[in-house]
């Protein structure tokens, strides 16, 4: 009955870069104040808990200008090294979401919602620390590598698996890789107190070996490494592939008009397989940096929470490489600055969990924001992510 | 036109009368190479029947020989499968459930041999395990009847579960807390209603939104306050067991389902409640009209977005009353991420019992039963770990979500917002 | 004689739209009124608001001589208005009782469902207009001829008695009309009365009592049956005397490009809809396909062009079969399809235009080299179409989703012309435009047969098939009853034979 071009439809323009970005700084901006307002409520002075966070998460900047001062002076890197702490572990924890943030936008590139991030984090992570401490002898050159695709390759089997069904069946994507999340989770406790038991009682792999390691920048107790830049590799492969190539074109397109993407003779089922193999992949890869990079061991609850995380990035980075980079760089501050915050203003960390949560409603719903803020933003084309539980 | 499609629909149920029976003989021939070789000869299986604490009158405990119990269960599978290739029959629930009690039947008595196993105290955890799941899964069914997915339930099931506790801490009465679980789980929803009606937010979205909400703030409230004040808010005792007189008597029955405590008893009514709702009531039929084509309904002057309004907000009530269960229904305290998945598990056991009450409730009694057995096996110490059985659930939720057994049809227009 | 529903000066605008320019209509008690008009003349948004699905942004609704408010269907129906929609609005996986008391659903011990006194009632109307319908039927179950009964019904339980139909015939077949108009009849003969909303000329003439002309948002005029021709109402309705007749000259078939033989198709519902087709497709000519819509040629046209698997049957291009029927092999054959459904499967409208331009050839040089997309040659190829297909827009980069219909379509086929074809399969190629877009690709069509491509038309306007084809092939219920030369052919043959009778069999009859 609806007219089929609509007039609205006609108004649609292409928008420009600043506009695009406005709803999703103005969502940040107001899960921070929403954020405040629970600090507030919960008896404390918002401005000394977001002062904490700064601090935990960039570092305190008379902290800089003592370490560079004895820098220069003395030559001694004590002090900057310390300063600069916070700043990197930032970096650090940005790292897995970059990652899975890219997993999950791959997946919405091309019309799945991969709920499965958990999961195919932790397979990956998994994977990966098992070829880290059982072969030993290799050298880095050639062990890190193995164990890197290791658990790329753990965690692609596991999106794979939701991904062939959704092809192949039509069985819906967003409850199976949820299913898939717990077959993970029962797998890894069976494997954790079993099978990939270290000696000592708690439930934990064994370390990996050095040569397995993701190699540090700077000594103890800094933990950045190699894994950040790894990430931005990726997040410029994985917008290289979605932007630049047949077949990215191809899963933009089945994303996009799953209909005319068949009309144009692509190949759906192989486009569905494929995405979700490259986004469980992404997903592993998270899990092998964490587990390579920082922890070198992986021990029960080790994913918990980055599924919902990356789900957070990918929204708020409109599921562009870019974006889900500058997003995840954001929760990884927060996260990270978060810890400071509780110990200094005794604010639960937790407080990002729901600064996150109202950042996506804002997301998802621009129109709040519009209202919010009296803004006129024209209105973008609203990708569909999900399409009811059926086909 | 007629004849083709019952030409198509009789060469499916062909198939599917084959692919039964073939799969009943494998069941069987799988029971006698599992179970059947690995029982001794002369072993008995002993299943206790009463309750300890139970009101329930004492009747001797089943004593089984394990082999012939096996060898019956794997016969029986046979014959069935038999005669499912020969004849056919159309029943399909019938014959999945032949294929999984024969199996778990077989499994039980190839595991309690020699050993002692009380078979009324796992139906009875059964049933109490299955609430929370029953009670997620009804919320589902509910608002995805009206076409509004709800994938938030956990979260609001954390909510309402730390409301409870709360509440009735602070009140020192347990069905103050129960009142404010359930206002918080109809609050939360009518937010999620909110968002995807009013501004069409992608449903899985504003679902995912909340749960990651719940979690955040159940914790965040739990470490700020809970761990401080102690025993001041977290402690708030559990409801009581309520013994039916008479029927509790009624032996392994009486235990298992009559006594139990005020949260299973309105969770069986609740199923029972729903089902007549769902099918012999005007607010039924209307929920199931907006839920499988809006338009029509709106254009017989149903308003489509109160329904759903409604809808999505009594599901969310009841996803309060699972959240008190966890807490002033079972532990009487709070606990971050309490909920470990049940929230998600009922959504399968929606899909599982195709999106009917009485179906989700079937499937919630399957997931309760893997999760009681699972418990009574690791006391039992089967070379078997226990996270496998738990897999179980997801793995078969997968599977039917294929459609290869049973296709899972949901409401035609689940997850779309509906424009005038 | 009195007026029961009368509408007086209504305006509906949407943003950048007016659908609706103080439009007047009136209903004669026990009468019925044609409203006629074009795709897009405002007609279906009109009967909207007279059943409260919109509301009017100025103008007044009289029903029996009183002004009303109308702000949702339960007010239309208080005031005795049902509308039977164009598109049925029944739950299929219900029965034709559920779907009947739905929203006015009788009671028993105060809450449960009274299903029998409604099913009583449904046999009662259905006895008393001769409609035949079981109320205990799924509605999936039923036939699209049945299912508008049950839509009838629907109102008629309601007790309206002022009916609204829209669009009623566009997926009957021809006999169904002829069942729909005698239970008008009985309708009109118990005193209802009708809205009959329709753009097809003959029909209006077969049973207005009243007819209101529409054309873009306006009442053009009201015009009396008795002095009205198909030709006066055609220029009403369209504003200009319509030349439908394409300049043309007589076709020269060469070898066969397509040939078809015995094939059956089953639609997404696995309904058998094409059963047993043969048929060929010469170079250098136009083959039309004519028919009542739903009668398999949108499966056929999916099966010839991969998007629905074929269930028997052989297709052979250019003398070789297909391999394996998919798009992509197809596409690569030489074969360009203007689809049914421009907006599901002809674009993608959130791509930018030089992203739809290349949709099927993103993988070919020059446009890619290996897997790497090369721009340059997307765009200038892109602009190079635009500026010769003729493209209303501000550039290459907007979402194709801006633009107009017409120009929607002049992008599937600057992107299907701009590769070198061998068939054509041009479906609905006009459906919903303006005169001038249907002109420009009627004109573009006639371009590639001349070029020595086959060309294959499939239609429901039987003036397009009559226009542009050479030879036509009917189609009724998944089967082709005839192929005649299209010199010879007139509407009245083509008519019988869209309704399943051989005209000699007619003859017979008689």
């Amino acid at each position: 009955m609806k007219n089929t071009d609509t007039p609205e439809k006609k108004e649609t323009k292409k928008i420009t870069f600043p506009q695009e970005w406005l709803v999703p700084v103005l969502a940040v901006v107001t899960g921070l104040i929403v954020g405040a307002i629970v600090i507030l409520v919960s008896g404390e002075n918002p401005f000394v808990a977001y002062g904490a966070l700064f601090e935990g998460s960039f570092g305190n900047p008379l902290d800089y200008v003592e370490g560079f001062k004895s820098f220069f002076t003395t030559g001694d890197t004590q002090l900057l090294l310390r300063a600069i702490y916070p700043f990197t572990e930032s970096l650090v924890t940005a790292t897995p979401y970059i990652f899975a943030g890219l997993s999950v936008a791959l997946g919405f590139r091309c019309g799945l919602f991969n709920i499965g991030a958990e999961g195919q984090f932790f397979v990956g992570a998994l994977t990966s620390a098992y070829i880290g401490y059982s072969l030993t002898g290799l050298p880095t050159i050639i062990h890190l590598p193995l164990a890197i695709l290791g658990g790329a390759l753990g965690g692609a089997i596991w999106g794979m698996i939701p991904g062939y069904l959704k092809a192949r069946f039509g069985a819906h994507e967003v409850v199976n890789t949820i299913m898939m999340n717990w077959i993970a989770f029962r797998l890894s406790d069976w494997l954790l107190n079993g099978p990939m038991k270290s000696s000592g009682f708690r439930p934990v792999t064994p370390n990996v070996e050095v040569t397995a390691e993701l190699p540090r920048f700077f000594p103890e107790p800094l933990r950045f490494n190699l894994g950040f830049f790894l990430a931005l590799l990726f997040a410029y492969l994985v917008y290289w592939f979605l932007f630049k190539t047949t077949l990215g074109f191809e899963i933009r397109s089945v994303g996009a008009n799953p209909d005319a993407a068949k009309y144009a003779g692509m190949n759906i089922i192989r486009n569905f397989v494929l995405v979700m193999f490259l986004a469980g992949g992404l997903a592993g890869l998270a899990g092998s940096a964490q587990v390579l990079g920082v922890d070198h061991w992986v021990g029960q609850g080790f994913s918990a929470g980055y599924g919902f995380d990356a789900i957070a990035i990918a929204l708020l980075g409109k599921s562009h490489p870019a974006g889900v980079v500058l997003s995840a760089l954001l929760f990884g501050f927060l996260r990270s600055g978060a810890t400071d915050m509780q110990s200094i203003a005794r604010i639960p960390i937790d407080i990002i969990s729901i600064i996150q949560g109202v950042v996506i409603v804002f997301i998802a719903a621009p129109d709040i924001i519009r209202w919010l803020y009296r803004i006129r933003v024209k209105k973008a084309e609203d990708t569909v992510l999900t399409r009811g539980w059926g086909k | 036109m007629k004849i083709s499609n019952r030409e198509i629909s009789s060469e499916t149920e062909k198939r599917q009368r084959i692919s039964f029976g073939v799969t009943l003989l494998v069941v069987g021939l799988l029971i006698y190479l599992i179970f059947g070789l690995n029982t001794q000869a002369n072993a008995l299986a002993t299943f206790g029947l009463n309750l300890s604490g139970s009101q329930a009158l004492k009747v001797p405990d089943l004593v089984v020989p394990s082999l012939a119990g096996v060898y019956a269960m794997a016969i029986l599978a046979v014959f069935a499968g038999a005669y499912q290739l020969a004849r056919g029959v159309r029943a399909t629930g019938w014959l999945i459930g032949i294929i999984a009690f024969t199996f778990v039947v077989a499994f039980l008595l190839w595991a309690v041999q020699d050993k002692s196993f009380s078979l009324t105290g796992m139906l009875s955890s059964t049933v109490v395990r299955a609430t929370p799941i029953v009670l997620a899964a009804l919320c589902g069914v509910i608002s995805e009847r009206s076409a509004v997915i709800n994938i938030g339930i956990e979260g609001i099931m954390l909510m309402a579960a730390q409301t409870a506790v709360i509440t009735a801490t602070v009140s020192g009465n347990l069905y103050v807390g129960l009142f404010f679980a359930i206002v918080m789980g109809g609050l939360v929803a009518a937010l999620h209603a909110y968002l995807v009606i009013r501004f069409k937010v992608d449903q899985t979205v504003s679902s995912v939104a909340i749960n990651i909400f719940g979690a955040g703030a159940t914790a965040f409230i739990s470490s700020r306050f809970m761990q401080r004040a102690g025993d001041m808010l977290n402690n708030s005792g559990t409801f009581p067991i309520i013994s039916i007189p008479v029927l509790s008597k009624i032996p392994v029955l009486g235990p298992v389902l009559f006594e139990n405590n005020l949260i299973v008893y309105l969770t069986i009514v609740l199923v029972i409640a729903m089902h007549i709702l769902l099918y012999y009531t005007p607010w039924g039929l209307r929920t199931r009209a907006v839920g499988e084509h809006p338009k029509a309904a709106d254009t017989l002057g149903i308003n489509v977005y109160l329904m759903r309004y409604v809808n999505v907000i009594l599901g969310g009530m009841i996803a309060g009353l699972g959240g008190a269960y966890f807490t002033i229904g079972s532990v009487g305290r709070f606990d971050e991420a309490m909920t470990a998945g049940k929230g998600f598990i009922g959504l399968a056991a929606m899909i599982f019992g195709n999106w009917n009450p009485i179906g989700a409730y079937t499937s919630s009694l399957i997931f309760g039963f893997a999760d009681s057995l699972q418990v009574k096996l690791q006391i039992l110490r089967i070379p078997i770990p226990s996270e496998f059985l738990l897999m179980a659930p997801y793995i078969v939720t997968m599977i039917i979500l294929t459609g290869v057994v049973g296709r899972a049809v949901p409401p035609a227009a689940d997850g779309q917002p509906y424009e005038k | 004689m009195t007026n029961v529903l009368e509408l007086r000066g209504i305006t509906k605008r949407f943003p950048g739209v007016l659908a609706n320019d103080k439009v007047d209509i009136t209903l004669r008690e026990g009468k019925i009124l044609a409203l006629l008009g074009e795709n897009g003349a405002g007609k279906s948004t009109l009967m909207n608001i007279l059943y409260g699905l919109y509301k009017p942004d100025e103008g007044q609704i009289f029903v029996r001589g009183q002004a009303v408010d109308i702000l949702g269907p339960n007010d239309a129906i208080a005031q005795g208005i049902g509308m039977v929609h164009q598109h049925f609005m029944l739950v299929p996986v219900m029965t034709v009782t559920e779907n009947v008391m739905l929203g006015i659903e009788p009671v028993k011990n105060g809450v449960f469902l009274d299903k029998e006194k409604v099913s009583n009632r449904i046999r009662e109307i259905s006895d008393q207009y001769g409609l035949e319908v079981d109320p205990n039927a799924y509605i999936r179950d039923l036939p699209v001829g049945i299912q508008q009964r049950v839509e009838i019904i629907k109102v008629l339980y309601r007790q309206a008695d002022i009916l609204i139909l829209d669009e009623p015939t566009a997926v009957l077949t021809p006999q169904e009309v002829d069942g729909l108009f005698k239970i008008i009849d009985t309708l009109i003969k118990s005193g209802k009365s009708l809205i009959f909303i329709t753009h097809k000329l003959k029909e209006v003439l077969a049973v207005a009592d009243d007819i209101t002309v529409l054309r873009l948002g306006k009442t053009v005029g009201s015009i009396d049956p008795k002095e009205a021709t198909t030709d006066t109402l055609a220029t009403m309705m369209v504003g200009r005397d319509v030349n439908l007749v394409v300049e043309k000259s007589p076709a020269k078939p060469g070898e066969p490009v397509l040939e078809v033989n015995d094939l059956f198709v089953r639609d997404e519902r696995q309904q058998t809809t094409v059963q047993g087709i043969s048929f060929e497709v010469r170079k250098g000519e136009v083959l039309g396909i004519a028919g009542v819509q739903g009668n398999g040629q949108t499966e056929l046209v999916y099966a010839l062009t991969g998007l629905l698997p074929l269930d028997t049957g052989t297709i052979q291009l250019t003398g070789k079969p297909l391999s394996h029927n998919s798009p992509r092999e197809i596409l690569e054959r030489g074969v360009a399809h203007i689809p049914e459904d421009r907006q599901r499967h002809g674009l993608i409208l959130s791509f930018p235009i030089h992203d739809n331009m290349v949709l099927c050839t993103y993988y070919k040089k020059p446009f890619a080299n290996g897997i790497s997309m090369q721009e340059k040659a997307i765009f200038s190829k892109s602009e190079e179409l635009v500026k010769q297909y003729d493209v209303r827009t501000p550039n290459i980069y907007v979402n194709a989703g801006t633009l107009s219909g017409g120009n929607q379509q002049k992008v599937i086929i600057a992107r299907e012309f701009s590769r070198p074809i061998e068939l054509l399969i041009a479906s609905q190629p006009t459906r919903g435009l303006d005169v001038g877009s249907i002109e420009y690709i009627h004109s573009q069509i006639i371009k590639k047969r001349d070029e020595g491509s086959g060309v294959l038309l499939v239609s429901s306007e039987l003036d397009e098939i009559l226009a542009l084809s050479d030879r036509i092939a009917v189609m009724y219920k998944g089967q082709i009853m005839a192929v005649v030369d299209a010199a010879s052919a007139t509407k009245e043959q083509l008519g019988l034979l869209m309704a399943g009778v051989h005209p000699s069999e007619s003859k017979n009859k008689k």
